[in-house]
């Protein structure tokens, strides 16, 4: 790799990761702002304007708190899971295209870290391997809480990966490809991909839901049932990286699903908006990495959203609704979608 | 069997439709309730910024009145203590000396009165059973403390001071206005004048 591209992407690679750490610790703020209105009250308004030093006064407490790792636990699995829960939340973000291209003193620069052909594989195997950070930590602090809270963890992801997968299937199948930089650069010429996979979109969306354990799908830490499902054992910072993993993981996921469906970086009539304004490209392609953000950041409320409005399922819902309902309906997918191309004439 | 009442009600049980088992129509629906919310107005006061309103007879922290002159109204009769069903307030009675009729208002006056604000159900009884209109119940709030003795208020606590009285006319109702008229009482009667 040539010298200003390594720096390049050594600059983004510290870019991301600073920005997902900022957007999770905004989100935690977020989400308790989002709650309290939706609740007719207020949220933390006290330090600073409009309570936004919240996330920092949080951070500093959760560091200040007294770290305690249970006599019972198997120590090294205990500070493994947190750590690996972490790991695999920043690293989907590699592959994110986060904007077209930059042009710095002659070179043409991609906003993406990494454009691997085989992008929808990885993302997909890494955020799969989040649960074994919530499976080792539930499995290490030894408490019986945490265990079933692994389990349903770990039962939840098996069942809804299956369909998630086979959403993606059928995207693939009208994309052609599984490289996430050229899914998001097709979609700038063309419509969106939810218009061609709107029942793919509806499977992923819900699918996305149970990945994150977020509500109406969060037993893993089912508050009410499991004391703290989990991370029952955990306390000081450890909890807290496993907290911001579950918001980078809202992060990460909301931009695939913003990339996969809604376009990523394009936006409509983008190619007229940028002649009329005279933008060049680098400004162009800022505007779309805005756009992109706004649009991660809707989905992000949405899932706060949904968060205050649904009751948690069941847990033998869950599994009902994963087994026999998505899971049949994103084979029907798959089919029709085929039908569809084999029609149209787009395989023979 | 008959129902002793007509109120109970056969629950009808019928199989979900299509689009109810899909859940989302519900879904949505709840969802359009719940966004509505997020532009409704704000219930929460921000306390020490914002004070809530009191309503005209709150009953709060009890004041015992002075009278006209500046002497304290209370004869320490007890009948306060006597009519308080929690049993919070107790007093030593005193004889008024010579040279104290600036002070207090009739021969007798309680030279410890206390009440303790965590027996005190704020229920208002002393003050309906109070003859001479002593103790009053106001729309201030009983201050918080660490220790449990410092809940038990004394006459420094209680009593108005001179020059800083406390409104209690919201307090007295008609029934307590109508008798005050009648000046052959001798608690309406003006002594020391």
């Amino acid at each position: 790799m040539e010298t200003p591209v390594l720096i390049f992407k050594c600059v983004l690679v510290v870019a991301l990761f600073i920005v997902s750490l900022l957007v999770a610790m905004y989100s935690t703020y977020a989400e308790r702002k989002v709650a309290a209105f939706l609740q007719d009250r207020l949220g933390p308004n006290r330090a600073g304007v409009f309570g936004l030093l919240q996330p920092l006064a949080d951070g500093v407490k959760m560091f200040m708190k007294e770290e305690i790792i249970p006599n019972v636990s198997n120590k090294t699995l205990f500070i493994l899971g947190p750590c690996l829960a972490m790991i695999t939340a920043l690293m989907a973000g590699v592959l994110i295209p986060w904007g077209g291209n930059l042009e710095i003193a002659g070179h043409v620069f991609a906003l993406q870290i990494t454009d691997l052909n085989i992008g929808i594989l990885y993302i997909f195997g890494v955020t799969s391997l989040g649960v074994y950070g919530i499976m080792i930590g539930g499995w290490a602090s030894n408490n019986k809480y945490s265990l079933f809270g692994a389990i349903r963890a770990s039962a939840q992801m098996v069942s809804y990966e299956i369909a998630m997968g086979l959403a993606i299937i059928a995207l693939i199948m009208t994309t052609g490809t599984m490289s996430l930089s050229e899914i998001a650069h097709q979609q700038g010429s063309g419509y969106a991909n939810i218009v061609y996979q709107p029942l793919g979109f509806l499977i992923f969306l819900i699918c996305v839901f149970a990945e994150l354990n977020r509500a109406p799908f969060d037993m893993p830490e089912s508050e009410s049932e499991l004391v703290g499902g989990y991370h029952t054992e955990y306390s000081s910072m450890k909890l807290g990286f496993y907290l911001f993993a579950e918001y980078i993981n809202m992060f990460i996921s909301s931009a695939v699903l913003v990339t996969f469906y809604l376009g990523g970086y394009n936006f409509p009539f983008q190619a007229e908006l940028n002649s009329m304004l005279g933008l060049s490209t680098n400004a162009a392609t800022l505007l779309g990495t805005g756009v992109f953000f706004l649009k991660i950041f809707f989905f992000i409320f949405f899932f706060m959203w949904v968060r205050w409005t649904l009751p948690r399922f069941r847990y033998d819902q869950l599994m009902k609704l994963g087994w026999q309902s998505l899971i049949p309906i994103s084979i029907l997918n798959v089919l029709i979608t085929g039908l569809v191309m084999w029609f149209t004439g787009k395989i023979n | 069997m008959q129902s002793l009442t007509n109120r109970s009600k056969v629950v009808e049980r019928k199989e979900m439709t299509l689009a109810e088992r899909l859940y989302l129509p519900a879904i949505v629906n709840g969802m359009v309730i719940t966004i509505k919310h997020l532009f409704k107005k704000k219930t929460t006061i921000s306390y020490p910024e914002v004070q809530r309103e009191f309503s005209d007879i709150y009953r709060g922290h009890h004041v015992l009145k002075r009278d006209d002159d500046g002497a304290e109204r209370c004869t320490a009769c007890g009948l306060c203590a006597v009519s308080c069903p929690a049993e919070a307030i107790t007093m030593v009675a005193a004889e008024r000396k010579p040279g104290e009729e600036k002070l207090y208002r009739e021969e007798k006056y309680a030279s410890t009165y206390e009440i303790n604000m965590l027996r005190c159900i704020f229920c208002g009884l002393c003050e309906e059973a109070c003859p001479k209109e002593a103790i009053f119940l106001t729309d201030r709030i009983v201050p918080s403390n660490f220790e449990r003795g410092g809940f038990v208020f004394g006459k420094d606590k209680l009593v108005e001071k001179v020059d800083l009285r406390i409104d209690v006319s919201k307090r007295q109702t008609k029934s307590v206005l109508e008798f005050k008229t009648h000046k052959q009482y001798s608690h309406n009667k003006l002594i020391n004048k």
